[in-house]
C-alpha cells in the first residue's frame, strides 16, 4: 500500500499553546458485527476550524461523523468532543448533544410542526426557554438561514433546500459549539445545493467549528481548513484544501480524478 | 309493518342501544388496556415486551364467544355473580385491547426511525421525543385503522348473545321467537347494524384518503 504514514497525517494545525481540540480522534475503531468500518482514526479539529471528510461511499466518513455525537458508539481508541471523553464512565450523552448540532442528508424535520415549532421545540423543552424567548430565537436563526418569512409554514410546503436550511436553523437554535453536516446536499437537486452551501459557508466564516461529510469537492476546497480523505476506514490523506491539487496517494488521485 | 308492530321495532332499537353501549365500553376499555400493551411492545424492557406479546397472541388465539363464556361462567365459579353486561364488557375489553394494541404498535413503528434520531440529536429525553415528536405523528396514522376497527367491535358485540346479553342480536332472537318472522326481523337487525357501521367505515375511508393526500 502506498500510504503515507498514519502518524504524520492527522494534524496540519496541531494543538498548540494549550488550545484543546474541539474534536480529537485517537486510534478510534468502530465495527458493525464482523465488519470493521473505522480501523484506527486519528484526527484533530481545533475550535473555529472547518474539517471536510471526503472519500468514497463505504470509506467510513459518515460513521466517523456519527461517532462524534454518539450516534455510533466506538469500540476502541479515544474520542474527545468538546472536552468530553465519550468513553468515560461519567460521560453524559445528552450533555454532549446540547453542544453538538447535526444536520442530516434527509433533513428529518418534524412534519407535524411548523418551521418555528421545529426550531424551538428543543430550546423550549431542553433549555427551558419561554414563549417569547423562543420566538425571538426562532426569528434570529431563521434570519441566519434566510427563511424569516417561512416561520409559520409546514415542512411539506418548502423546497428541499429550504427544508435543509430549516434543519440547520433547528440545530443552531441550540447554540452548539460544534456543527456536524452529514452529506447535507446529497438529496437536493443541483440547483438547490447552492443556497444550502452558502448558509454553511456563512457559518464557517462566522467562526463556527464544523465537521462536514461532503461530495462537493469545490466547496470542501473553498471552506475547509482541513480536508480529510478517508479510504477503507482510515485517514488516508489530510491537509489543506490545496491537497486536492497535489494528491500524495494513488487512491486520492483516482478519487479526485473520478470527478466526484 | 310487514307483520311486525312498531313496538316490536322499538324493542329492536332498545337492543341496538345496548349494542352501542357495549361497543363503547369495549372501545374505551380496549383503549385503556391496549395503549399500554402497544407501548410495552415498543419500548418496554425484555419482560414487558414478551409479556404483552404473549397477551396479544393469547387473546387473538381464542374465539370471542369462548372469551365471553370464560369471563361469564369462569368468574361466577369464584363466587362473584357478574351480570351479562359486565362480563361482555370485560370480554370485549380483552378482545379489542389485543387488536388495538397491535394496530397502535404498528402506527408508532410507522413513524420513521430518523424522527427519533433527530429528536435524540437535539438532546430531547426519550419521553419528550415520544410525546412531542412520535405520538402526534402516530396518532394521525392511527385514526383510519382505529375507526375501521370500531366496525369490528360493533359487529363482534353480537357474540355476547351467547351469554344472554340483551343486545341487538339478542333482541332480534327474542322477537323472532315471539313473531316467527325471521326474515323480516333479522333483516331489520342487519339494517340497524349497517346503519351503525356504515358511517364509521365512511369516516375511516375519508381519514385514510386525507392522510394519503398529505403524504402525496
Amino acid at each position: 500500500m502506498t500510504v503515507i504514514s498514519m502518524n504524520s497525517v492527522h494534524t496540519p494545525a496541531a494543538p498548540q499553546d494549550g488550545v484543546q481540540p474541539m474534536v480529537s480522534f485517537r486510534d478510534v475503531r468502530k465495527s458493525f458485527g464482523a465488519l470493521e468500518v473505522l480501523k484506527g482514526i486519528d484526527l484533530d479539529v481545533m475550535p473555529g476550524q472547518v474539517a471536510a471528510l471526503i472519500g468514497r461511499s463505504g470509506s467510513g466518513k459518515s460513521t466517523a461523523l456519527r461517532c462524534i455525537n454518539g450516534l455510533e458508539k466506538i469500540n476502541g481508541g479515544e474520542l474527545t468532543v468538546c472536552g468530553r471523553n465519550l468513553r468515560a464512565r461519567d460521560f453524559e450523552l445528552r450533555e454532549l448533544r446540547k453542544e453538538v448540532g447535526i444536520v442530516f442528508q434527509s433533513y428529518n424535520l418534524f412534519p407535524h410542526l411548523t418551521v418555528e415549532q421545529n426550531v424551538t421545540l428543543a430550546p423550549r423543552k431542553v433549555n427551558g426557554l419561554d414563549a417569547s424567548e423562543s420566538r425571538a430565537l426562532a426569528a434570529e436563526v431563521l434570519e441566519q438561514v434566510g427563511l424569516s418569512d417561512k416561520a409559520s409554514s409546514y415542512p411539506e410546503q418548502l423546497s428541499g433546500g429550504q427544508q435543509q436550511r430549516v434543519a440547520i436553523a433547528r440545530s443552531l437554535a441550540m447554540r452548539p459549539k460544534l456543527m456536524l453536516f452529514d452529506e447535507v446536499t446529497s438529496a437536493l437537486d443541483p440547483e438547490l445545493t447552492g443556497e444550502v452551501l452558502r448558509v454553511i459557508g456563512k457559518l464557517a466564516a462566522g467562526g463556527m467549528t464544523m465537521v462536514l461529510v461532503t461530495h462537493e469537492m469545490a466547496f470542501a476546497r473553498q471552506v475547509a481548513d482541513l480536508v480529510v480523505y478517508m479510504h477503507q476506514g482510515r485517514v488516508w490523506e489530510a491537509g489543506k484544501g490545496t491537497m486536492l491539487d497535489d494528491p500524495q496517494t494513488v487512491e486520492l488521485r483516482q478519487f479526485v480524478g473520478s470527478g466526484l | 309493518m310487514l307483520g311486525v308492530s312498531l313496538d316490536q321495532y322499538g324493542f329492536l332499537v332498545q337492543g341496538a342501544f345496548w349494542t352501542v353501549v357495549l361497543s363503547l365500553m369495549g372501545f374505551v376499555g380496549g383503549t385503556i388496556v391496549g395503549l399500554p400493551v402497544a407501548l410495552a411492545r415498543i419500548s418496554g424492557g425484555w419482560f414487558l415486551c414478551r409479556a404483552s406479546s404473549l397477551y396479544v397472541q393469547f387473546v387473538q388465539g381464542i374465539p370471542l364467544p369462548v372469551i365471553m363464556f370464560v369471563v361469564y361462567f369462569g368468574v361466577s365459579i369464584y363466587g362473584f355473580d357478574v351480570n351479562a353486561l359486565v362480563a361482555a364488557a370485560i370480554a370485549m375489553t380483552l378482545y379489542s385491547s389485543a387488536y388495538l394494541g397491535e394496530i397502535w404498535k404498528g402506527c408508532i413503528q410507522a413513524v420513521p426511525k430518523t424522527q427519533w434520531e433527530a429528536g435524540e440529536c437535539l438532546a430531547l429525553t426519550n419521553l419528550q421525543r415520544f410525546i412531542y415528536i412520535i405520538l402526534p405523528q402516530a396518532l394521525r396514522i392511527a385514526v383510519p385503522p382505529t375507526v375501521g376497527f370500531l366496525v369490528q367491535i360493533v359487529k363482534n358485540t353480537s357474540y355476547s348473545v351467547v351469554i344472554g346479553f340483551f343486545d341487538l342480536t339478542y333482541s332480534a332472537k327474542i322477537l323472532n321467537n315471539a313473531t316467527f318472522k325471521p326474515f323480516v326481523i333479522f333483516t331489520a337487525a342487519a339494517l340497524i347494524y349497517f346503519a351503525i357501521c356504515f358511517p364509521l367505515s365512511r369516516y375511516a375511508r375519508r381519514f385514510e384518503l386525507r392522510l394519503h393526500r398529505r403524504h402525496a
